[in-house]
């Protein structure tokens, strides 16, 4: 056995940002080969299931997950790579608080298998024919990973050691990560890998920010001429940074869009989208329940804007019925 | 009864005491059961119940328990904390523990009062109880705050309450300020002739309580000027005043009133708004002889000087005392006060707003406070009560609860209407003679000397009629009612509808908050009632406190009241002012919010939300700073905080998050 640090990258419910993440190190990336033994990455590299089930238990240094837990399949990966690693990190905001599938915990699941199979505009299925955990085809049995009722975050479903934030994470975060884990200089348990603090104390429009905000109205960004220096908020656009743990060094409000929460809330929050809420909408302007209506109006998607990386990690957890 | 058991690990050792409040609590809920349930949970060595907790018997139980027992925390299920929350810190720091290491648990108001089904009840204050336990593992050791409280009061309205309430603490040797936005001190008491039931002469009564405002070496007396902005906190309040320009220096005019002689204008011809427009005043005016201070004003809507520049002004040639300052500007001054009494008084109900009994469409139809001057020896007639166009009434009709006690205006009794309809049904007849006819829903006489006073009335042959009148109107029907003003009431004693001529209609108008109430109350950051008035802390215990504190009030801004009333209340605000500057300082409890600095981003959100304004951000740091002697622990920012970097004492994250798991475990 190889004396080097054995890694494994995993991705579940993901877009696959996350492992281009990993590529977007660039040649920092050749340090890391060097340095350890890449076990498992399907996104590059051709590993069976049953090569990690036959290794030892943890005997893998560290397990990089990406992605939310919504399949079976998800699941039995997640707890393989929990029993064979001494270190998991989950990796993104999609693991960290169920991301964009996490969007799915605002309908059932039978809502939503009716409506990809049968009601969307784009289907043709007349026999109404789904998915099955398990089916039958000349005589095989032919099975499938089931789609469980609800999205979560990695850590509903396995213990994690480390949290790495983003959509994705960024490299710099990623090195930093990489050379703690490498170094054996390790944070306690739990602790998200980026400063806990909010975003605007890195945003170059800080200043601009205005002591009362005095919200009017609420714009979508292109509705909107973006000054380039002005606080977004105060500019009428949600700019989540408020609510949202620095760390990526305010890519987006440098790139003139608004920050979308997607390295989740400090350690002493428990749900961002209820704090943001609370703390925006205390400072809007209309007090009469109409006219705070008129101004909620500019927020058409409440949910996908304030939880947009968060709803696994939301207080009310999803739609029952 | 007590159950008793062992420390376990990890967890504070927690006693539990169930109060039975004699049967308050133990007739509805049974508390042996939910003493022993309490005993199973973690962390709980002692389980209590006790016929009263709050006994000294009781508070000793605990402060044993605590020494024999190790005891770290203390949970008490009694009745509601705004009654025994301090009696039970007591007893925990009689014990030596840290009196903030207590959680009380309301089972009285929350369920025994409120629920009949006794096995609920019980399961209700089993889950209150387990919260509590599961809260206050995780309190924390907290101590009081003292801040020192300044002697000196600020009282602002200058009524009979205002004038009451300065002279009570002048007395007491303390330095008063009273600011008064009208030109003189009085308040509606010096618009009166008489007083109920007494019949006492109000200016006889009044005015020498007004001089000794205006004499007393402890009192600062601002009239003409207005309380601007309100800084601080219980002890320490920063208040800006703002002394409107009375193109008259206060401090040279000795009120002899040689320029209002002197005027340009030879007659009087400006509608004199201290007469309630009955009479009729110069530019520079006076608003009655014993006005407070004594000292002239000029009206700048009026004056000729004032408004073109262009005036021989010999008013200001007549003042030898060279008293006149044509450019005079408002000014504005800043005091520092410790407590804070606001008199700030009533207006009444708009007359107008009932439009079937014809105010300002029929001249023969007035407004009591018009009749009050109208029968008032120094009023514009000198007592003479007289009509619009100079006839002396022969019948006269007074309406009562003219916006009191109306579903369309004011729902509320005012409380003074038919007292004060009562006492002007007698001068108007002593007056002129007239017959007086007084319309009532209901006579509300409750007062010493009230009930005596209308049976006085009835001997003195003023009719009574107990009916809401419909309508005033001058159409007449038959040859008698040609030229009078006809009230159309049905009479409920008779049971049938009756026309009633008269010359002369008096609308008993009820009491209503000031216009501004409103703006005074965000200025002092007090409550007000739906209807307007001032909201007293608790209206039988503390009627003359407000949530916020050394902030007294007094007197009609609280709610309709007559003039006993009123002095007592200021007299009570008064002594409640004196208890604290007494006791020379404050306590404050230590429930109160701080920023972490080294997580807060300096974002600012939480700075214009507090409503104490007790958050500022240091600009230095880009830091947020809350001054905790401001902050009262309502929790706005540490709800708004986006990075949850505002924590606040007693409601930690937690303390909350494990009560709501207690109440929702099973």
């Amino acid at each position: 056995m190889s004396a080097k640090p054995q890694v494994a990258f995993y991705w579940c419910a993901s877009c696959g940002g996350c492992e281009e993440a990993v590529v977007d190190l660039a040649e920092d990336i050749l340090k890391v080969v060097e340095a350890v033994d890449i076990v498992l990455w399907p996104v590059a590299m051709d590993f069976k299931k049953a090569d990690i089930e036959a290794r030892p238990d943890k005997s893998i240094t560290v397990a990089f997950i990406n992605g939310a837990v919504r399949t079976s399949e998800q699941e039995e990966w997640a707890r393989l790579l929990r029993r064979k690693s001494q270190v998991v990190v989950s990796f993104g905001a999609c693991a960290n608080m169920g991301g964009i599938p996490a969007l799915a915990n605002q309908f059932r699941r039978e809502d939503l298998l009716k409506y990809i199979y049968e009601d969307g505009p784009g289907v043709d299925n007349p026999a109404k024919t789904r998915p099955q955990a398990s089916s039958q085809d000349e005589g095989r049995t032919l099975s499938l990973p089931e789609l469980r009722n609800v999205v979560r975050s990695l850590d509903q479903v396995i213990d994690v050691e480390f949290y790495l934030p983003g959509c994705p994470p960024t490299p710099k975060l990623i090195m930093a990560a990489v050379q703690a884990l490498l170094s054996g200089q390790l944070p306690p348990k739990g602790t998200v890998l980026s400063p806990d603090h909010a975003l605007c104390e890195e945003c170059a429009r800080k200043d601009s920010k205005p002591v009362d905000l005095a919200l009017a109205a609420f714009k979508r960004p292109h509705q909107i001429q973006i000054d380039p220096e002005k606080c977004l908020l105060a500019q009428g656009l949600v700019c989540m940074g408020p609510a949202t743990r620095a760390g990526c060094e305010a890519v987006c409000p440098a790139g003139n869009m608004p920050c979308t929460g997607c390295f989740g809330p400090s350690s002493r929050v428990k749900d961002q989208g209820a704090k943001f809420i609370s703390s925006v909408f205390s400072n809007i302007v209309p007090k009469e329940a109409k006219e705070i209506d008129a101004v909620l109006d500019g927020v058409p998607d409440p949910i996908g804007t304030f939880y947009r990386y968060g709803l696994s990690k939301c207080i009310l957890r999803r739609k029952l019925n | 009864m007590a159950e008793q058991k062992e420390h376990q690990n990890g967890i504070p050792r927690i006693g539990f005491y169930i109060c039975h409040c004699g049967s308050n609590i133990a007739s509805i809920i049974d508390v042996e059961d939910v003493r022993k349930y309490v005993a199973t949970l973690p962390g709980v060595v002692v389980s209590r119940d006790y016929k009263y907790m709050c006994s000294d018997p009781g508070q000793e139980l605990i402060a044993q328990d605590i020494r024999e027992h190790k005891l770290e925390r203390l949970v008490v299920s009694a009745c509601s904390p705004n009654l025994h929350e301090e009696t039970f810190r007591n007893a925990a720091a009689k014990g030596g523990l840290n009196s903030f290491y207590f959680q009380m648990v309301n089972i009285r108001e929350h369920a025994s009062w409120v629920h009949e089904d006794k096995a609920a009840a019980t399961r209700k204050a089993k889950d209150l109880a387990r919260a509590a336990v599961y809260r206050v593992r995780f309190h924390q050791a907290l101590e009081k705050r003292k801040v020192p409280v300044d002697p000196n009061v600020l009282v602002v309205g200058g009524g009979i309450a205002g004038i009451h309430a300065a002279l009570t603490l002048a007395n007491a040797g303390k330095k008063v300020t009273l600011v008064e936005r009208e030109a003189t001190i009085g308040g509606h008491m010096a618009l009166f002739d008489k007083t109920f039931p007494t019949m006492d002469c109000a200016a006889c009564i009044l005015t020498p309580k007004m001089s000794a405002v205006k004499s007393h070496p402890n009192i600062t007396l601002w009239t003409y000027s207005e309380v601007e902005k309100v800084e601080g906190y219980v002890g320490n309040y920063k208040v800006s005043v703002k002394r409107k320009p009375r193109y008259v220096n206060e401090d040279l005019c000795v009120g002899c009133m040689a320029c209002i002689d002197a005027c340009v204008f030879k007659e009087p011809k400006f509608p004199d708004k201290f007469n309630q427009g009955l009479g009729k005043r110069k530019p520079v005016y006076i608003d009655f002889p014993q006005a407070t201070p004594k000292v002239v004003l000029i009206d700048p809507a009026t004056c000729i000087q004032m408004k073109t520049g262009k005036c021989k002004k010999s008013c200001a040639d007549a003042c030898d005392r060279k008293a006149f300052d044509f450019n005079q500007q408002p000014e504005l001054k800043e005091i520092q006060v410790g407590t804070i009494v606001l008199a700030t008084g009533f207006k009444t109900y708009d007359a107008k707003r009932d439009a079937l009994y014809g105010y300002g469409r029929y001249p023969g139809v007035f407004t009591a406070l018009e009749i009050e001057r109208l029968v008032n020896a120094s009023g514009p007639t000198l007592g003479d009560v007289v009509l619009r166009d100079g006839r002396h009434p022969k019948a006269v009709g007074i309406i009562h609860c003219v916006g009191s006690r109306d579903e369309k205006t004011n729902k509320w009794c005012s409380r003074v209407c038919c007292m004060y309809s009562l006492k002007l049904a007698h001068l108007i007849k002593e007056h002129s003679g007239a017959e007086v006819y007084n319309f009532y829903i209901d006579m509300r006489t409750p007062g010493k000397g009230y009930e005596e006073f209308y049976d006085k009335l009835l001997a003195e042959g003023v009719h009574f009629i107990r009916g809401r009148v419909a309508e005033v109107t001058d159409w007449a029907m038959t040859p008698e009612e040609q030229g009078k003003l006809v009230l159309r009431v049905e009479d409920t004693l008779a049971g049938f509808v009756r026309r009633i001529p008269v010359d002369m209609v008096v609308l008993a108008t009820g009491m209503e908050a000031q216009a501004d109430a409103g703006e005074v109350r965000h200025k002092f950051n007090i409550g007000c009632g739906s209807e307007g008035f001032f909201q007293e802390r608790h209206p039988k215990l503390a009627p003359v406190n407000t949530f916020t504190d050394g902030i007294f009030i007094a007197g009609a801004c609280q709610g309709p009241r007559d003039i006993p009333d009123t002095v007592a209340q200021a007299g009570a605000a008064a002594a409640e002012a004196l208890v604290l500057i007494d006791a020379g300082h404050v306590e404050l409890e230590p429930n109160t919010a701080h920023v972490v600095e080294e997580e807060c981003c300096g974002c600012k959100s939480c700075v214009p939300l507090c409503p104490y304004s007790a958050i500022t951000l240091d600009e230095a740091k880009k830091k947020a700073v809350i001054n905790e002697v401001l902050c009262k622990g309502c929790g706005t920012c540490v709800a708004a905080c986006p990075s949850g970097s505002i924590r606040q004492n007693l409601f930690e994250d937690d303390e909350i998050f494990s009560e709501i798991e207690g109440v929702l475990a099973q």
